[in-house]
């Protein structure tokens, strides 16, 4: 009778949610190396990644068929455990982000309500500050199990520029959480509903752009782009923390930092960008003109848009400028963005006290 | 001082403008962007050939003549003028009945250059008195080993006309011109 009572069809729902968003994460991340190349290339007045299939369209599946051929080496003076693990754990706290992320309304198939949503937990931002904070393992377990010295100074810089960025980067958002007052991710979105052209109008960014900024620049520190991917720093570090990993263990590190990109460029669209709102039109007479799993389809069409415009910003950025040396990161970290974010957190609750 | 290039840095701490980066960032990002709509002076290689002066100095061949017969007489002259010391050879005396396959009585039996050594300087090419030896526009030899690169007289023969017309053609690229000028 036990078995009976719980609902099977809502858990086999989740399994393959849960499956399907861990794939399209893995096959964004996969063709964001693409993209990254092939930007890169452009700005750089190059042709990038061509002989690969047209426009080097498997250029990801080769790379990745390299790295598994690739002879694995797992140095004799490391500690073995703990080198698997780094690159696992890095690839886990990546992947598990996506789950509080709504990816889109309801649907309706088999007469199930369907949430684009794997858990819509109460506490959404702070699982995802939870998570994105035990990503520092990752870098600090690789660099310190290798048992060598550049990868150890690569993880403590990573280690310690993460930390000190996620305080900028959780001070900016709770500026964001005072307008919404709920740390739940579909609350959020929900909030950004209303408004002028198709809730455009409503977006947090209008109301939180300094709040944003601070955000978008602390996501950039977070996944160790440039200009603050100090951790990996080639020409300083020899490649840093992942130094000592070959073959898919290095893969995974890599893979991660795309798997990272993607799922904060996807956070920023839901915080600050209305999260699965399609600008310019209004969902519920679209709903009722081609019906609502359409509409529900057509917002995470708009929500991937929006995160491959951010994952485009993030690489033009990293093709433009240079990396910041390490005195100057802890500097802006410390005392150019966190006093921001808290002369933004005191104005936003100056603004909503006197409004009221 | 001969030229008056120097400038002075400006080493003046920066201004609050200035210290917030974003308006250096953004201008830099509107610099890269502007980029995206350059031309490409990307030549893709294998397809597509850049087309070279016809004084281009690429690997050597040997010639031959309009029967097909090789024109080398293993004088020498060409390794005494090479500065690199990449051309060795060894004579042999034409046999009777050989008459088609060397144009004189004395040929090379042997004829090797060391493509590692050779400079592309084309002085063999000066040096030599029979036509028998030129730089062809072919270019970057690529091999497994280092004996690969000592190009053996079989790797440097041109085609014979009157077997391969095309083959011959081809090798003798800008300089069919340069024969009939």
């Amino acid at each position: 009778m036990y078995l009976l009572a719980i609902d099977w069809g809502f858990i086999l729902e989740k399994l393959l949610l849960v499956a399907v968003i861990i794939m399209f994460s893995l096959f964004i991340a996969m063709y964001a190396t693409w993209w990254e190349r092939k930007l890169a290339s452009f700005l750089q007045d190059r042709i990038g990644p061509n002989r690969a299939g047209i426009f080097g369209i498997f250029q990801p599946l080769a790379d990745g068929g390299k790295l598994f051929f690739k002879e694995e080496i797992i140095p004799l003076a490391s500690s073995k455990a703990l080198f698997i693990l780094g690159p696992s754990l890095a690839m886990l706290t990546a992947l598990l982000t996506s789950a509080v992320i709504p990816w889109g309304g309801v649907l309706h198939i088999f007469g199930r309500d369907v949430s684009l949503q794997i858990a819509d937990v109460n506490i959404g931002i702070l699982y995802i500050f939870g998570v994105v904070s035990l990503g520092v393992y990752g870098i600090m377990i690789g660099g310190w199990a290798s048992n060598n010295k550049f990868s150890l100074l690569a993880a403590v810089r990573g280690a310690s520029q993460m930390i000190s960025y996620e305080l900028a980067m959780g001070l900016a958002l709770i500026a964001l959480l005072l307008m919404t007052g709920s740390l739940q991710m579909s609350v959020i979105v929900a909030n950004q509903k209303g408004g002028i052209l198709g809730d455009l109008g409503s977006w947090h960014i209008w109301r939180q752009p300094l709040g944003f900024l601070i955000f978008f620049i602390c996501a950039l520190a977070e996944c160790n782009r440039t200009p603050f991917d100090l951790p990996e720093a080639e020409n300083e570090l020899n490649f840093g923390y992942h130094q000592e990993y070959s073959s898919m263990k290095l893969g995974l590190y890599l893979f991660a930092e795309y798997v990272n990109m993607f799922i904060s460029s996807t956070v920023m669209a839901t915080l600050f960008f209305g999260g699965y709102d399609i600008p310019f039109v209004n969902e519920t007479s679209l709903a009722a003109t081609i019906g609502a799993n359409w509409v529900a389809i057509l917002g995470f069409a708009a929500l991937v848009v929006k995160s491959f415009i951010f994952l485009s910003i993030f690489i033009w950025i990293r093709w433009t400028i240079p990396r910041f040396r390490y005195d100057q990161l802890m500097n802006l970290g410390w005392k150019g963005l966190i006093p921001l974010s808290l002369l933004n957190m005191v104005a936003t609750a100056v603004i909503m006290l006197l409004r009221k | 001082m001969l030229t008056q290039r120097a400038k002075q840095v400006d080493r003046r701490p920066m201004n609050v403008w200035e210290k917030l980066y974003l308006p250096a960032v953004l201008k830099g990002m509107f610099i890269t962007f502007s980029h995206l709509f350059k031309k490409r002076p990307t030549i893709q290689y294998p397809e597509q050939q850049r087309t070279f002066p016809k004084v281009f100095r690429g690997l050597q061949i040997l010639n031959r003549d309009e029967e097909g017969r090789e024109r080398c007489t293993a004088c020498g002259l060409c390794a005494v003028a090479c500065p690199a010391e990449a051309i060795t050879m060894e004579a042999a005396e034409r046999q009777p009945g050989e008459e088609n396959l060397y144009r004189e009585e004395k040929y090379a039996a042997k004829y090797e250059i060391n493509m590692l050594r050779c400079i592309f300087c084309g002085f063999c090419e000066e040096a030599c008195p029979k036509d028998a030896i030129y730089l062809s526009e072919t270019f970057a030899p690529a091999n497994y080993s280092r004996e690969g690169f000592i190009y053996k007289k079989e790797d440097l023969l041109i085609p014979d006309p009157n077997e391969d017309p095309e083959g011959y053609k081809k090798a003798l690229g800008h300089r069919a011109k340069k024969i009939n000028n």
